[in-house]
């Protein structure tokens, strides 16, 4: 038992500042990112802005990629429905999103540190409250470490993995 | 559609007469709205200006008791005092907004093995009446329309405001429409919502007065022969003072001054009675149809 | 381990890493010089370089010296938004001779600097942003522009004063224009202005000969009556589909005699006509104002018996000695190609009936300032006499400002144009009537050439002004005085005390607002609103009147707020921007298509159906999937869904994409 590893958020999360890669699209999230700035809103330093052309080009394994490279959340930002400046790249965002989400409760990954927003070029503030959310969030949640062995999430599994450990 | 009765104090006192129409009419209306049981003060007024967060608690309490009276279905708490209605209002929506309110709100409820979700709907008779009723229903209910009845509808100030749930704030309409659906006629005039000096008349006497009088006067002005209140305080301020009003400004007025209830269960031929018409200071009797 | 790959074209990267201070805009937040000695020690970075402006010439020389003397071949700039100053750089580099797409830029000022409160956050978020540009840049590849060939023609939507003058220039540059207008008339909302601010010129006399200039134009296809249905295509190639109502006169024989008008089974009026704001009606065949452009009546469907019940006696056809009344008029779409397209759509008025402590609809006499305008007008409703509805003649006259603007209910913006609507409306009904006027405003707004002076002249010209929002209008009279009155609540926050001001008429200055159907526009344009519904420019400061989609510019009130000679000016703006699109005769696309490895497309169809715009077909000898280059606008959907990693986008691949996030993660 001598690697027995604290729950992360009873270990405390007070110092911990957590890491967040956020896929912007260009036209809508990634301005609006920009008009944030113009606007001068502060908000939480955490995040990591990649520009992608379209929501519809982030796929699952960027974002598995950006958590398994020592990523404690993953925030995706893309036009509002009917607004895609290539008109439905974020309904295809949006199935992806769903589909991982559940993937990820099976993994045993809290499915709160994937975030999908909808922001609008004109939606500077929306910017600046998603990601002070999103970091309060994920600080919350605690760190990621996905070198570790992922613990069950789901209920059955958890029994599962209990009864095996009083086999062995 | 399920529905909770909240009276609240005023009704089990000085507004009598409303909580009797009140339950006359929903009776006559077929509607099912009991009493919700072991109901405390709303908070209002007094409680809220001393601790804000006290009165909170307590308005909470009873949504909480509502709440557990939940079916199928969410819990539509009728409140008719113009203050509870919008307390609870309030309430619901600090602890909307506000997440460490909802936090000392949910940690008094849970010392007394209470919580609360948020589910209860708080609604005012008027709005019931109008909306999920229909003035189609309340037509078909009358059997003495008010013919001849002119009626100044006196919303106050609490009712739309600063909560416009189902009328417009600054013109409401709900009570007019429900005061022609009856047979009487609503007079057109710009002070519904204009406060009838509240508390100031039982603390800086001339001044409550004169508010109320104002409103008093605009309605007879407008030709109005009866007013119709949707609050305790309100009928309580412009009926029962008329006589001091008189000896202050030198002016008679003597308008009755009956809640919109009352006048509900007249239309409906209830007995004067049932629907406390006896109670009134200044008897409604003048008033074409009332009798 | 990734830097120490070799790039994706097989030779070393030598990056150049360039940061900028931007004035004191990123370096007061960003330590600037740690930056680069921490960009300096990042895989294949040869040298690394602060300045202070980087996107100045002396900034973009040191670039462009540093690939000669240090043979670099990979460039990271470290500045502002790319949105801003991609173009710059890139254009730099290849001024040096380096493909312009071995370039790539870190974001350190818009989200970085201007956003974090605290400075070692910032320079830590930074660096980490410059690290994944370095990885990044090292998997770029040489990449050409596509050249496509632009349409000529531009097309208007709107016929304001906006729209009108962005079309006049652009035709008078030689350019083939399509000016479409909804309403039956051009001229719009300055056609119903009596005099404009400050010089009060009247609004008909300078604005008609441009009415008339547009219609006797060769080079404008004028279209009433008509509405944008569809666009497709890109910057310099779009199709539009605009759907043309029937007038039911042929507009080529009419010649707005009248004499149908007069002739009609009607003998007065019975629609309410829009150009007076309905304080006047017209037959069901009529002349939208005397000035209309094109100078033709028109017949409204609803109205006329014979188009709506299919009886009557046509009195109108047997008085037109020209047969110009044609009831078998039917919608019209035409097709046409243009290169680049000025929206200048315009605006509509805030409704005063949402604000009914102001007793709009409710008490005749008070008026919006768009009727107050068409009341003085001598063209309008009442031949210029002030009548109110209750045909007494105004003695006392209040103007109310920002009625629905500055107002967190309703618009909060200041629309702009509204104090000097008023000040300019105070001195007319001093000077026509001599009424006794009230102003009642929050602040003053008289900002521009000549307002101030404006303002000064009415103060002298004895209107009263009160400084406050006014609670309410009522009929409540509390003194004889008041009796018969409309009296004006309000507290005069400047002596402190609540007033009760009898008028005889109330004038309503509304805010200007976005259309109804602005969401629908922009929606068929592909371009954003802002919040409060206006068309949103592609910045702020330095792309004012260009919007997201390339080839598509603005005009006028369509953007937000503005008075006569700023939409003028604006309009003017959006013209040459047209106009240097269409006059170059190409358009460069930028190389962020999508292409197929057909080594390891398994042919699963998968990306075919994603691709909204059909650029994706099969290949059935192959049995792979093919992208048409010429179709693909680069959203990289397919990419993002292809199950063998088959489907790549330039700019963007997966490589790319991993390499920034390895790079945002792993350095700092």
């Amino acid at each position: 038992m001598s690697n027995l590893s604290l729950p992360q958020a009873a270990a405390g999360n007070g110092g911990f500042e957590p890491r967040i890669v956020a896929f912007f699209c260009n036209w809508c999230t990634y301005t609006a990112s920009d008009l944030a700035g113009i606007s001068r809103m502060t908000y939480a330093p955490n995040t990591r802005v990649i520009r992608v052309m379209c929501s519809g080009r982030i796929e699952p394994q960027l974002i598995l990629a950006a958590l398994r490279k020592g990523a404690d959340g993953v925030l995706i930002g893309g036009c509002h429905p009917g607004d895609c400046h290539y008109q439905v790249g974020n309904y295809k965002c949006l199935r992806r999103f769903k589909l991982l989400k559940r993937y990820f409760e099976q993994m045993g990954i809290e499915p709160e540190r994937v975030r999908l927003e909808w922001i609008a070029a004109s939606e500077g503030d929306k910017v600046q409250k998603v990601t002070n959310e999103m970091v309060e969030q994920v600080r919350k949640l605690g760190p990621l470490n996905l070198a570790e062995a992922p613990k069950p999430h789901h209920q059955a599994a958890a029994c599962a993995v209990a009864a095996e450990g009083a086999v062995s | 559609m399920r529905y909770l009765y909240y009276p609240g104090c005023s009704l089990k006192g000085t507004g009598k007469a409303y909580d009797e129409s009140l339950v006359a009419v929903f009776d006559k209306l077929g509607m099912d709205a009991k009493e919700l049981p072991g109901w405390n003060c709303c908070g209002a007024t007094a409680y809220m200006s001393v601790d804000e967060t006290k009165a909170f608690a307590l308005a909470a309490r009873n949504l909480a008791l509502a709440e557990q009276e939940n079916g199928s279905d969410p819990i539509h708490l009728i409140a008719p005092c113009a203050a509870c209605y919008l307390v609870l209002n309030k309430v619901q929506k600090y602890m909307a907004e506000y997440g460490h309110l909802r936090e000392v709100i949910a940690n008094s409820l849970k010392a007394v093995g209470l919580n609360y979700h948020g589910t209860v709907k708080v609604r005012h008779p008027l709005d019931v009446f109008v909306n999920d009723i229909g003035l189609d229903k309340i037509k078909a209910a009358v059997s003495h329309p008010l013919k001849g009845l002119k009626v100044a509808s006196y919303y106050g100030c609490q009712v739309v405001r600063p909560y416009a749930e189902f009328d417009d704030q600054y013109n409401p309409q709900t009570m007019d429409q429900l005061m022609n659906a009856l047979g009487a006629d609503a007079v057109d005039w710009p002070l519904k919502t204009r406060c009838c000096g509240g508390t100031l008349t039982g603390t800086v006497e001339e001044a409550g007065l004169r508010m109320s009088y104002i409103l008093l006067k605009e309605a007879s002005k407008r030709g109005a022969n009866i007013m119709a209140t949707a609050c305790p305080l309100c009928q309580f301020n412009l009926e029962c003072y008329q006589g001091k009003m008189r000896g202050t400004f030198g002016d008679s007025i003597d308008l009755p001054v009956a809640f919109f209830t009352q006048i509900m269960g007249r239309a409906f031929g209830l007995e004067a009675k049932r629907i406390g018409l006896q109670r009134l200071f200044v008897p409604v009797k003048a008033a074409p149809a009332m009798a | 381990m990734f830097m120490e790959n070799k790039a994706s074209d097989g030779e070393q990267p030598r990056v150049g890493v360039y940061v900028c201070y931007c004035g004191m805009n990123i370096a007061s937040k960003v330590d600037v010089e740690a930056l680069r000695q921490f960009a300096e020690k990042l895989p294949n970075v040869v040298v690394s370089r602060t300045y202070k402006f980087m996107c100045s010439d002396p900034g973009q020389e040191l670039i462009a010296q540093d690939i000669k003397e240090q043979k670099l071949n990979r460039i990271v700039v470290a500045s502002c938004s790319p949105l801003l100053h991609d173009a710059t750089f890139r254009k730099a580099c290849a001024k040096a001779g380096l493909n312009p797409f071995y370039f790539t830029m870190a974001n350190i000022r818009e989200q970085v600097s201007w956003v974090t409160a605290n400075s070692a956050a910032a320079t830590k978020k930074a660096k980490a942003l410059v690290a994944a540009a370095v990885a990044r840049v090292a998997m770029h590849e040489a990449l050409e522009k596509k050249r496509v060939p632009v349409h000529a023609d531009v097309m208007v939507v709107g016929a304001g004063i906006s729209g009108i003058h962005a079309a006049l220039l652009l035709a008078n540059a030689g350019k083939k224009v399509y000016l479409v207008e909804r309403e039956p008339s051009i001229g719009g909302h300055m056609g119903q202005l009596d005099k404009t601010f400050p010089t009060l010129d009247c609004s008909a006399c300078i604005l008609t000969p441009k009415m008339s200039e547009v219609k006797n134009h060769p080079n404008i296809t004028l279209w009433t009556l008509s509405d944008v249905q569809e666009v497709s295509g890109f910057s310099g190639n779009f199709k539009v589909k605009v759907k043309r109502n029937p007038r039911f006169v042929k507009l080529e024989l009419c010649v707005a005699c009248g004499q149908c008008v007069e002739a009609c089974v009607f003998k007065e009026g019975r629609v309410p006509d829009e150009y007076n704001i309905g304080l006047s009606k017209h037959k069901p065949i009529y002349m939208p104002f005397p000035q209309a452009t094109p100078a033709s009546v028109l017949i409204d469907p609803n109205a006329c018996l014979k188009l709506s019940r299919g009886k009557c006696a046509s009195k109108c056809v047997e008085a037109c000695d020209r047969a110009a009344i044609d009831f078998e008029q039917k919608v019209e779409y035409s097709e046409v190609e243009v290169g680049a397209i000025i929206l200048a759509t315009g605006y509509q008025l805030f409704d005063a009936t949402k604000m009914p402590e102001y007793g709009y609809g409710k008490y005749p006499n008070v008026y919006t300032m768009i009727e107050l305008e068409r009341l003085v007008n001598a063209a309008g409703p009442t031949q210029g006499e002030i009548v109110m509805r209750d045909g007494r003649k105004p003695k006392r006259v209040g103007i109310i400002h920002c009625v629905g603007s500055r107002d967190k209910r309703h618009h909060p913006y200041c629309s702009g144009v509204c104090c000097m609507v008023s000040l300019k409306m105070a001195h007319l009904m001093r000077e026509r009537i001599d009424a006794e006027v009230f102003n009642f405003y929050i602040d003053m707004r008289t900002t521009l050439k000549g307002y101030e002076e404006f303002y000064d002249r009415v103060l002298h010209d004895g209107v009263n002004f009160v400084r406050g929002r006014v609670a309410e209008v009522t009929d409540w009279a509390m003194t004889p005085g008041e009796e018969g009155k409309l009296v004006i609540r309000v507290e005069d926050t400047l002596i402190g005390v609540v007033r009760r001001i009898p008028v005889d008429m109330v004038v309503l200055a509304t805010a200007m607002e976005a259309h109804d159907d602005a969401d629908d526009v922009r929606r068929k344009f592909n371009i954003s609103c802002s919040k409060e519904g206006w068309f949103l420019e592609r910045h702020p400061k330095l792309a004012p009147v260009s919007t997201f989609s390339d080839g598509i510019f603005l005009a006028g009130v369509c953007q937000g707020p503005k008075d006569i000679p700023e939409s003028v000016a604006q309009a003017g703006a959006a013209a040459a921007e047209a106009l240097s699109l269409v006059d170059k005769g190409f358009v460069e696309i930028e190389p962020n298509s999508a292409w197929i490895d057909a080594d390891t497309c398994s042919g699963c169809k998968t990306c075919i159906p994603l691709c909204p715009y059909h650029a994706i077909s099969r290949d059935e000898q192959k049995k792979v999937a093919v992208v048409n280059e010429a179709l693909c606008k680069g959203c990289g959907t397919c990419v993002g869904a292809c199950p063998s990693g088959s489907a790549q986008q330039k700019l963007f691949t997966d490589q790319q994409l991993h390499q920034e996030i390895e790079g945002v993660l792993n350095y700092v």
